[in-house]
Formats: C-alpha cells, sequence, structure tokens
C-alpha cells in the first residue's frame, strides 16, 4: 500500500495548496480523509472510471458534508476526472471548485452537499432508483461523525435499516472534532456503533488511515446482502501536519501561507522521519 | 355544478402518469390516502416510496431518486413539505436543479377545523423565491388533473399546491405558464386569482357587472414563472388590478404580480389575502369571511381599486 500511501500525500500536499491560495475553507477534515478518498478512487474495490466519469453502471460515491470538498476535489484531479491545474481555483469567481461542491459541476460531482445531514437521504434515493431499475451498482455516502446530530440523518439511518437498503455503503469520517471542540463534549454520539445496529445497519470499524484496511472494509460491504453497512473510519484530524492533528480549531479555518511551508514541510518529510528530495 | 377537491384531480393524474412513464416514482410521509396517491401505490407498489413521518429525507430521497434518472412526487401537506423541508427543497433539490415535484396538499385556510398549525398561507412565498423552481396553484380538480400531467415533463423541480375541500369545477383550459382570461365583462378592474378562490372571484365578477362594474377575471395558475404578456396587457388594459388568493398577502401571487408591475407598468393595486395574521379553527366559508377572502371582500377590493384608480387619473 505504499503507493497508495504516497497519492494520500500528495493528495494531501494539494489541499494544503488549494486552501492556502484560496484563503478560507476548511483544513482538518479534508487531511484526515485523504486516506479514506484514496481507497475509494485509486484501488479496484468500486466500479469507477474517470475516462466515463456518468457510465450508468459506475458506482456511485457521494459527500454529505461537503466542507471537505478539498479533498475530493483534489482526489478526483489525481484519479484523472480534470484536469489538475484546475484544483488552484477553489472558492475563486467563476470556478467549478464551488466552497461547498454543486452537483455535477465537475465530472465524478454526484451531489450538492454542504449543510449538512442531507447526503445520505440523497444516497438513499440514488440507491433505490437502482433497485428500481435492477441495476447493480453501489452507492457511497462519505459523512461526518458530528453531522450526526443532524436530526435527518436518522430519519435517513431509519429508512435504509427498514429497506435492507443492502447496495448502500455509509462511511463516516469518525474524527471527534467539530467547530465548537469535541463532539463527545458539543453533542455525544456514542456509543455510534450501537446505534447503527439498533437501526439494522452492519458496522465495521477501521483505522481511517490504513487504506487496505478500508479497502477491505468497503469489499467486506458488498458482501452484505442483509441490510446497509456503515463503515466507521477512525480518523486523526489535520492528518499528516503535525501542527493540525488533532487539534479541532483547525477544523474551519485554512492555513495561511507560513503555516503552509510548515505543513508542507512535514507532508514532504513524513514528519521529520524522511529527508526532502 | 360539480363539486370535486384538486387533490383529486392530482391523484388521477398520477395513475396516468405512470401508465405513461415507468420514470414516474410517488413518494409520501405517512399520507397516501389524503393526498390522493394510494391509487398509484395500488397499481405500481414498485414505484410507490412510503417514507414515513419524515418530510426532510422525503425530500432528500427525491432529490437523489431524479438524479438517477427518476420524476419523484413528493405529496404531503403543504405545512409540513414545503413548510418542514424547505432547506432540503432548496439544497438537494433546486440549486442541483433536479426534476423533483413537491405537492403541497391540503393547502389554505380552507383546511378549516384542524386550526392554524395545519393551515399553509406561506407556502407559495416560500417556494417562489427558489431559483430553478416552477409554482403552480390549479383552481379545481380538472385544472390540477391538467396541471400534474404538465408539470411531469418540466426538467426542473415544481410546487403543485392543492386543497382538501370539495371546490366547484369551472370550466378552463390549462396551459402552463398562460394565465387564462375566464371572464371579461369590460375594464374597470382587473380581477387576478388562482385556487379554488377563482371561483369566488367570478362570483363576485358576475356580481359586480350586475351593479354596473365591469371587471375581467384572470385564473393566473402560474405563479412562477409569471405570464407577463397577459398580466402587463390586463394591467395596461384596465388601469387597476385586484389579487386573489388563500395565502399570506406578503410573498405570495399577489407580491409576484406587484413586483412585475413595480418593474414594469406601475398600476394600483389591492391585495385579497390573509393579512399578516394565523388562521383558527372555524369552517372553510367562516374562515374565508372573517378574513377577508369571501365574495363581498373580494368585491370591496375592486371598488377600492376603482377609487384610486380615479384619484391618480385626477392628480395627473
Amino acid at each position: 500500500m505504499t503507493d497508495l500511501s504516497e497519492i494520500a500525500n500528495k493528495i494531501r500536499e494539494d489541499i494544503i495548496a488549494m486552501l492556502v491560495a484560496a484563503g478560507s475553507g476548511h483544513s482538518a477534515g479534508p487531511l484526515g480523509m485523504a486516506d479514506v478518498f484514496t481507497a475509494i478512487y485509486f484501488s479496484q474495490a468500486l466500479n469507477l472510471n474517470p475516462k466515463n466519469p456518468w457510465d450508468p453502471n459506475r458506482d456511485r460515491v457521494l459527500l454529505s458534508n461537503g466542507h471537505i470538498c478539498p479533498v475530493w476535489y483534489a482526489t478526483l484531479a489525481r484519479a484523472g476526472y480534470f484536469n489538475h491545474d484546475e484544483i488552484l481555483t477553489l472558492r475563486k469567481i467563476g470556478t467549478r471548485l464551488q466552497g461547498h461542491p454543486h452537483y455535477r459541476e465537475l465530472p465524478g460531482v454526484e451531489n450538492t452537499g454542504g449543510p449538512l445531514g442531507q447526503g445520505l437521504s440523497q444516497a438513499i434515493g440514488v440507491t433505490l432508483a437502482g433497485q428500481i431499475n435492477n441495476a447493480d451498482y453501489r452507492t457511497i455516502c462519505l459523512m461526518s461523525d458530528a453531522e450526526l446530530q443532524e436530526g435527518q440523518n436518522w430519519e435517513a439511518i431509519m429508512f435504509a435499516g427498514k429497506n435492507s437498503l443492502f447496495r448502500l455503503t455509509a462511511i463516516i469520517d469518525r474524527n471527534n472534532i467539530q467547530i465548537d471542540g469535541f463532539t463527545e463534549n458539543v453533542m455525544p454520539l456514542e456509543p455510534l456503533a450501537d446505534k447503527f445496529k439498533a437501526f439494522n445497519w452492519s458496522v465495521i470499524e477501521v483505522d481511517g488511515h490504513n487504506i487496505a484496511e478500508i479497502i477491505n472494509a468497503i469489499n467486506k460491504a458488498k458482501a452484505i446482502f442483509e441490510n446497509p453497512t456503515v463503515i466507521i473510519a477512525h480518523t486523526i484530524p489535520g492528518k499528516g501536519v503535525d501542527f493540525m492533528e488533532g487539534d479541532y480549531t483547525w477544523h474551519g479555518k485554512p492555513p495561511n501561507w507560513m503555516d503552509a511551508v510548515e505543513a508542507l514541510r512535514d507532508l514532504r518529510t513524513l514528519g521529520g522521519k524522511i529527508n526532502y528530495e | 355544478m360539480n363539486n370535486l377537491a384538486t387533490r383529486e384531480g392530482y391523484g388521477e393524474a398520477l395513475v396516468e402518469l405512470g401508465e405513461q412513464n415507468k420514470n414516474i416514482v410517488v413518494l409520501t410521509a405517512d399520507l397516501a390516502d389524503s393526498t390522493k396517491v394510494s391509487d398509484f401505490a395500488k397499481k405500481f407498489p414498485e414505484r410507490f416510496i412510503e417514507c414515513g413521518v419524515a418530510e426532510q429525507n422525503m425530500a432528500g430521497i427525491a432529490a437523489g431518486l431524479a438524479a438517477a434518472g427518476k420524476i419523484p412526487f413528493i405529496s404531503s401537506y403543504a405545512v409540513f413539505s414545503p413548510g418542514r423541508n424547505w432547506d432540503q427543497i432548496r439544497v438537494s433539490i433546486c440549486y442541483s436543479n433536479l426534476p423533483v415535484k413537491v405537492i403541497g396538499c391540503h393547502a389554505g385556510l380552507s383546511v378549516g377545523p384542524d386550526g392554524a398549525t395545519h393551515q399553509a398561507l406561506e407556502d407559495v412565498a416560500m417556494m417562489r423565491v427558489l431559483p430553478n423552481m416552477t409554482v403552480v396553484v390549479p383552481c379545481d380538480a380538472g385544472e390540477a388533473k391538467q396541471a400534474t400531467l404538465e408539470i411531469a415533463g418540466i426538467a426542473g423541480p415544481c410546487y403543485l399546491r392543492l386543497t382538501r375541500e370539495k371546490t366547484p369545477v369551472i370550466n378552463c383550459s390549462f396551459t402552463l405558464g398562460k394565465a387564462e382570461i375566464l371572464e371579461n365583462f369590460g375594464y374597470d378592474v382587473a380581477l387576478v386569482a388562482c385556487g379554488p378562490l377563482v371561483y369566488q372571484t367570478l362570483l363576485a365578477a358576475r356580481e359586480l357587472n350586475d351593479e354596473g362594474i365591469k371587471t375581467m377575471v384572470i385564473n393566473n395558475h402560474t405563479i412562477k414563472p409569471l405570464d407577463k404578456i397577459t398580466l402587463l396587457k390586463a394591467a395596461r388594459d384596465c388601469g387597476a388590478i385586484v389579487t386573489v388568493e388563500e395565502h399570506q398577502m406578503a410573498g405570495g401571487m399577489g407580491s409576484a404580480i406587484s413586483e412585475l408591475l413595480a418593474m414594469n407598468y406601475p398600476t394600483p393595486m389591492e391585495f385579497v389575502g390573509m393579512p399578516d395574521h394565523f388562521g383558527e379553527s372555524g369552517q372553510p366559508e367562516e374562515l374565508l369571511a372573517k378574513y377577508g377572502m369571501s365574495t363581498s371582500k373580494i368585491k370591496e377590493a375592486v371598488k377600492r381599486a376603482i377609487s384610486r384608480k380615479v384619484v391618480i387619473i385626477n392628480g395627473s
């Protein structure tokens, strides 16, 4: 998985460059989810083709917590969905890389997201359409942990459980932070796995920085035909940048130029463990 | 005269649509019978989705279905959908410009005994401010049926406002986006109405005609996009407009027309609608009388409009 880890690290460098160029945006979440996004777009676990992004048979990947879109855009660009140069237009006037993702604005962007709690319902609709059409595609909904504080999610979790939507997989970024602090202080989510089990979901917990483990979990979910699966990915917010890791104050702000230099040094030396070539 | 509820026309049209187009799907939030989607549900169970009492999730699911090629109709009471799920309609549906049809049933003061909590009087305002949204308020069951069939073909989202009460069936022909002149006694005032109050407006116009006041009655079922040509012509021909709707005066059909006139042809206007007030329990006709939407109140508004027209002429 060394190659994939290297890709994830390149995506993190992109995220820092994009945020510093944009001058606004979220840092911790995108960095924390780079390994999950790499697992989704750079493994063979899902049927995704950047050269044919709207293939009717493709698996669908939706992002509910749209504010982490720098990681989605950077991953899509690195995977070949659009020109990599375009990533630096993030949040600028006229860009396709909107501050929060807009449905089909870019190849691979399957949904509009931002106001929290809406993506899982959208993903259910996409899954149901496939079921009505007797199609085989799977739907992946990427979500944050704190967005589960929005009530709409529990309407959706109830619905998917009742209807045993086994082609639906939710992946939750369990990074334990939100704007006002730690999730367990702001509004506790635990016992999270038990909550999903009580709503008739299968639960897989993974280290959200172990790409092999994430791929394995996505594949495992494909073999579950009884109910929908949630993969709880335990991540470190700000992963890869020492001064951001685990610090909730980096949830909603971008690095400035000085921060960015330090962040890129961290990423390029793996926190000082290697020399930067 | 035959009385039918607009929701009945909707229910009939859905079954026809279901037969014509396999992409039609219908969702409800625990209100299948009263929003008249149960016939569709019986006939096409694989395309009927029961969401339980969860309007926000229903709107989001509809967005996902539409993104995957379906034409979803989401059916509930207007106080819940769009009342409860406006953000989902805004973000998941309208911003993505997905062809979800939001059906707000039991709208207006006329749900009567259920009281203010269930009397949707703000829904048109909430829907018409959303980019990409089409807004339609049919006046009777026949028009509701025709409107349902037509909006299925719109590439973007649409809000269709329906009512519970059985109301008179008026002979009208529906063309989306085209206001219809139903009666033309003369050019003293143009009465512009939507929804079942079109009937009360026609009664008012006939009584006024007997009193020597000559009005025209326009059935303005499509509130967005407005039929600018017909409405501006009526303003020029009559020089005064009275709007009639079962909705808050603020933000509804009357407001939409006042925006059009203010920018193109400023004309004295009177609004018949809910005067910034919540409703209460009561019989529909009692409530319409109490809150100023009865035939006699429409006639009073016409007379006020005429008096303002005179003042302006004298002042010029």
